[in-house]
């Protein structure tokens, strides 16, 4: 898109009804036969495992994707602060002195919604003041500022985790079991079994949020036009805050998650995390925040395909490609953006 | 005031000769640094930290980073595209030269030309990065570089059968003048010889830099980079003048790429990370977008800083022996801080430090601070100058 040729967001959210749900189940049962072309006997692993990746990658793109739209910055510090969550969730998990999975239902879902609660408020919070401290001076200066601002806050969050708390990979323990489940002719482990239940529960809540509640309007208008939000008595500061807060909370989601599922975090994770998550953003068409965990989906469903068929460490080359490609022939993505027409 | 207005009156005909001869100026420093330079480093307490010969390698070095940071200043500073994967073309042009003048390829093409061909293929990727992204909305660029310049190390790495992977490619040829001026090749224990060329190659590429950025082809830039939709009604081309600020940043970060794969004589994918793009733009950031001179000053700063200045607190912080405060729980230390990782830190905080209260950067360009503070008194002053000016 040139800047001489402002985009009109096209209203693709409004599908007709059966096309979304037929669209979805094609997809899955493409992937599906992709990969168990290639995986044999664990093709429902494997694609389960492709679903928990995806999930872990949307939920941090939706961070991304909600930030860009509302105020047209890529925020290369939401990276970092998936990775400050998972920090988080190791710093709780190991201070309540659990070593590993907890086996007694009640137990295990009082300590996850300990978890999940505190390390979703703190990077919550943590974006916000990001947000106030960073970024709120340079909404109006040129384009360059924020973005460069971005990256130094990325820099500082990441080298605090480096010098503060650990140079090298951390383990954590997990708490939910690996067991597996058979849900019909369905065999799933009851960790992948919460991560995506989770994920995408907490996806079709802020779809509710920013399509229900006066809160969530204030947002979508804001996004659509600063000035004319804040004429008809929007306060932007406050709802680009909650958007940061939003983001940020489930970004510190995505951490403890990939704590729990992966066992494991290190400082500089947030970089190429970050920077796949976006490509998903992108992928969906950036500011379409279904389009944001579509493009979830599709980079876990690159990752795991090109390790099943033996080329995992080209998977990053393999992402990258994907967002190159995409940027050529459908700049606004699968879904298409959905962004103000700002020039 | 008036002092301070009669002395900067006592240099306005020296400035102005310098600015009329700007080729000139960049040859007069050129030789000043040549021998001033190491002769500043036999100095207290300078000769403290190493000998000369050392201090040498090390500027040697340091002028590496001051052309990847006058490079990357065409894309930022003038052009005001956020290229953050600037580490790949220097590693695209140091491979370039690990491959026509190493034993691995058995090819011994001379490093004089291989500069022109590192620098050509580096060109070339810039261009097929460029092309596509370039026409895409602004930030879109930021994220595909960062992309271009997480994948580059990665595909070397995993190239192994071209690449050598990770232990990378050893045993490349030294530069050699062919027994002109008596010196055949470099060796690599003379670090004088490498300097003096670094010193000659940035030089050209200020001349040839400085002299594009007063020429059509730079008032196009700055003139994307304040108002896109202005300039391409003006009737620039934006899309070619954008590819032009950026092939010429590739350029530049492989005519580095050369130099220093030539100097360490072994390259491998770990010298290219992301690590190196953010420097190099914490240098131009800091020494002021847009100012050549102003960012070649930030990188040999930051440089410095980064492989003396830093060691050196240390080492001066543990000869203090402050001794460890405990305050509960917390233990300081101050004593066993290893400085040098705090160095990104520093990086990061500086940035967006700079970026709220100085965005101009430490040695702004004239035009760059014009339009960053068009309120104040101060700048109405310079203003009034700039226009008194031929």
């Amino acid at each position: 898109m040139t800047a001489a040729t402002p985009s009109v967001a096209r209203p693709r959210m409004r599908m007709i009804p059966w096309r979304a749900p037929v669209a979805v189940v094609a997809a899955l049962v493409i992937s599906y036969l992709v990969i168990a072309n290639a995986a044999g006997a664990q093709a429902q692993e494997q694609f389960i495992n492709a679903l928990t990746i995806g999930a872990l990658y949307a939920l941090i793109a939706l961070g991304y994707t909600m930030v860009y739209g509302i105020i047209e910055l890529i925020n290369f510090a939401h990276g970092e602060i998936f990775m400050c969550g998972s920090f988080v969730a190791w710093w709780l998990i190991t201070t309540m002195g659990f070593t590993g999975t907890i086996h007694d239902l009640p137990i295990l879902v009082i300590v996850l919604v300990v978890v999940f609660l505190v390390s979703m408020l703190v990077m919550g919070v943590v974006g916000v003041i990001i947000e106030r401290f960073a970024y709120r001076r340079l909404r109006n200066a040129p384009r360059l500022a924020p973005l460069i601002t971005a990256i130094g806050v990325s820099f500082i969050l990441q080298n605090l985790v480096f010098v503060g708390i650990s140079n090298s990979i951390v383990k954590v323990p997990q708490l939910i079991p690996f067991d597996l489940l058979q849900i019909g002719p369905l065999a799933i482990r009851e960790i992948n079994l919460f991560v995506i239940v989770f994920a995408v529960a907490l996806m079709i809540a802020l779809q509710l949020f920013i399509t229900r509640t006066r809160l969530g309007t204030a947002m979508r208008s804001t996004a659509m036009d600063r000035e004319a939000a804040q004429l008809m008595g929007v306060n932007i500061n406050s709802t680009i805050a909650i958007t940061f807060f939003i983001g940020s909370a489930l970004a510190g989601a995505a951490g403890v998650v990939q704590t729990q599922y992966l066992g494991n975090t290190v400082f500089n994770i947030g970089f190429q995390s970050g920077l796949k998550a976006f490509t998903a953003a992108v992928l969906g068409g950036i500011g379409n925040t279904t389009g944001a965990a579509v493009g979830g989906f599709v980079i876990g469903f690159l990752e795991v395909t090109s390790s099943v068929y033996g080329i995992g460490r080209w998977s990053e080359a393999i992402v990258f490609g994907a967002l190159v490609v995409v940027l050529i022939f459908r700049p606004n993505g699968i879904l298409g953006q959905q962004l103000a027409d700002r020039a | 005031m008036s002092g301070a207005r009669q002395l900067t009156r006592l240099l306005d005909r020296p400035r102005a000769f310098l600015r009329l001869h700007q080729s000139l100026t960049v040859i007069i420093s050129a030789a000043l640094v040549l021998t001033v330079l190491p002769y500043i480093a036999t100095w207290y307490p300078f000769n403290g930290f190493g000998v000369q010969k050392d201090w040498v390698g090390g500027f040697a070095d340091a002028g590496v980073f001051v052309l990847l940071a006058v490079g990357l200043n065409v894309v930022v500073g003038l052009a005001g595209l956020l290229d953050l994967g600037y580490a790949a073309f220097f590693a695209i042009g140091a491979y370039t030269y690990a491959y026509g003048a190493s034993s691995f390829t058995g090819l011994h093409i001379p490093f004089w030309i291989m500069l022109v061909i590192g620098a050509a293929v580096a060109a070339l990727f810039g261009l097929l990065l460029g092309a596509p992204t370039l026409r895409l909305r602004g930030d879109y660029l930021a994220i595909v570089t960062l992309g271009f310049g997480e994948i580059v190390p990665v595909v070397i790495l995993n190239a192994d059968a071209y690449t050598r992977g990770t232990n990378g490619i050893t045993g490349l040829a030294q530069p050699d003048l062919y027994g002109l001026l008596g010196i055949n090749g470099f060796g690599f224990t003379n670090p004088y010889l490498y300097f003096g060329t670094v010193v000659v190659i940035v030089a050209i590429a200020f001349i040839f830099l400085q002299r594009l950025q007063d020429s059509r082809i730079g008032r196009a830039w700055v003139a994307i980079r304040e108002d896109e939709l202005a300039a391409a009604s003006m009737g620039i081309n934006t899309v070619s003048t954008k590819l032009l600020a950026f092939a010429i940043g590739a350029t530049t970060s492989g005519l580095a790429g050369v130099f220093y794969a030539s100097k360490l004589g072994v390259v491998s994918p770990d010298q290219f990370g992301f690590t190196v793009s953010f420097t190099v733009l914490a240098m131009v950031v800091l020494g002021g977008m847009g100012n050549i001179w102003g960012v070649a000053a930030g990188a040999f700063v930051i440089f410095e800083i980064q492989h003396q200045g830093l060691k050196q607190l240390g080492a001066f912080i543990q000869g203090l022996n402050v001794p460890v405060v405990t305050l509960g729980p917390l233990k300081i230390d101050i004593g066993s801080i290893n400085f040098i990782n705090y160095q990104y830190l520093l990086y990061g905080l500086a940035l967006v430090t700079m970026m709220l209260l100085r965005p101009e950067g430490l040695f702004p360009s004239r035009r760059r601070r014009l339009e960053l503070h068009e309120d104040t008194d101060e700048v109405a002053e310079l203003l009034a100058d700039e226009m008194l000016e031929p």
